[in-house]
């Protein structure tokens, strides 16, 4: 599988949150977005997840431009600020899978799978808003997985999470890595980049900059400007 | 003096409700069912209003929000002579029959109720936070599946909405004496008897009616706030 972008601009009034920006991801891997705040990771990731319709241009799938609710059905977004609906941490795993149509006795099952690798097993009856902030994260990332979406995409999933959690979070995401699968993870964290990130992307001002494998990323920079985010002299 | 009348007459309304007056409890259910049917006329058409209110953006909502909101404060003797003289014989629906009818008071009443019914309920609504619509979708909700799991998240602000709607009607005058006319055993609700049994001198029959009045409201109300933080 492959995911194309094409010249893709998104404004908010007078705010160009999103440049004629174009990206060509591949399958298997983890593709990190970095980038420093405002410069557009969340409004790309929106855009990837048929929450925001582009102004311009085009996302390709396999060859194929997908419209807005085609995207909705192949992507799942799991949030920065973790958003859970306020009833059961079973009701809200299943949520997803009934609207696809699983049978009871899978959705139970899967469930139960689900919560045993996100280190939650027992939570089922627990009132999702009333557990802690690193357990709602791992419930968000569990009902996405759940879903088994070709696109998997990750808005700073760790960035308020203790390091329990964030470990939990990324052991899981490694293990999810699957040949017809893309995962996009956006975060601040050079450290959490070099852990998971086979690719790395850079976004400055709406526009992608810099596009390389992991490695290559950190050890030969692109641009100047590209340069100074890893040295932690953009100012975030 | 007035202390001794006073308490006479507690004790004498205490009496009519523990012995089980039957002329106060029919009063009570009668004014129990007509509100209620006029709560649930104002649901059938005040929810469905309330969600698109609060839920989808159209040209002139606004107007048509301020209207609701401004219709919050209208006289209920207004609405009541409003209503009485478009259903009285010589109006215009005075075919209708709804004139002195129980059913024409829960019509009147329902009309009173659903600006509030409306106004709250669709602010509720309106007041989900973005991100749960947003979640919804991206676990592949529909626009309708989206609508549901907003209606279900708001579920407690919804049911407080037809609580304070309901209390509204069940403790309004206006529209139960214009288009009752207070008939004794057919039309005359808590309000009407209290306001009639007051200027005839029965005080402590409208002490007991007022007792009961005040129980239920504040009951309805107590309960479902209990409910809601179970």
């Amino acid at each position: 599988m492959n995911l194309q972008i094409k010249n893709m601009t998104k404004k908010f009034g007078s705010v160009t949150a999103i440049d004629s920006l174009s990206l060509r991801l591949e399958a298997s891997n983890i593709i990190v977005i970095v980038g420093v705040n405002g410069s557009g990771k969340t409004t790309l990731l929106r855009l990837l997840a048929g929450l925001e319709e582009p102004d311009f241009g085009s996302i390709i799938i396999n060859d194929s431009v997908k419209k807005i609710n085609e995207l909705r059905q192949l992507s799942t977004l799991v949030f920065q600020k973790t958003t859970m609906f306020n009833r059961t941490v079973f009701s809200n795993l299943e949520f997803g899978l009934k609207i696809r149509g699983y049978e009871k006795d899978t959705i139970k099952k899967k469930i139960s799978e689900a919560l045993d690798i996100v280190g939650l097993e027992g939570f089922e009856n627990r009132n999702a808003k009333k557990i802690s902030g690193g357990e709602q994260q791992r419930v968000a990332l569990a009902r996405a997985f759940l879903l088994e979406p070709k696109i998997l995409l990750l808005d700073e999933p760790t960035s308020n999470l203790d390091v329990n959690s964030a470990k939990i979070i990324e052991k899981v995401l490694q293990e999810r890595k699957k040949s017809d699968n893309i995962i996009v993870l956006s975060t601040h964290n050079l450290y959490q980049a070099k852990r998971l990130g086979d690719e790395i992307v850079h976004i400055h001002d709406g526009k992608i900059i810099s596009q390389a494998k992991q490695k290559d990323f950190f050890s030969k920079p692109k641009n100047k400007i590209t340069a100074k985010f890893i040295k932690g002299d953009l100012q975030f | 003096m007035i202390g001794i009348t006073i308490l006479e007459s507690l004790q004498e309304a205490f009496g009519l409700i523990i012995t089980g007056d039957p002329e106060v409890f029919s009063i009570v259910a009668r004014s129990l069912s007509i509100s209620g049917l006029a709560t649930l006329l104002a649901c059938i058409w005040g929810i469905p209003l309330a969600v698109i209110l609060g839920l989808y953006s159209f040209p002139g909502k606004k107007l048509i929000r301020s209207t609701f909101q401004a219709l919050l404060g209208i006289p209920t003797v207004a609405l009541g002579l409003i209503l009485y003289l478009l259903w009285s014989r010589s109006g215009p629906f005075g075919f209708l029959g709804l004139l002195y009818s129980p059913l024409g008071i829960a019509i009147g009443q329902s009309i009173l109720i659903t600006p509030i019914l409306v106004s709250f309920a669709s602010s509720s609504l309106g007041t989900i936070d973005a991100e749960v619509k947003d979640l919804a979708k991206t676990l592949g909700a529909t626009k309708f599946q989206t609508s549901l799991v907003i209606l279900r998240e708001s579920l407690w602000e919804i049911v407080l909405s037809i609580t304070a709607s309901f209390n509204r009607g069940f403790a309004e005058l206006g529209v139960a004496m214009m288009i009752g006319g207070n008939i004794r055993y057919v039309t005359r609700m808590l309000t009407t008897s209290i306001a009639l049994e007051t200027a005839r001198g029965d005080i402590p029959f409208s002490i007991a009616l007022g007792i009961i009045l005040m129980v239920i409201v504040l009951s309805i109300t107590l309960m479902i706030n209990y409910f809601r933080k179970e």
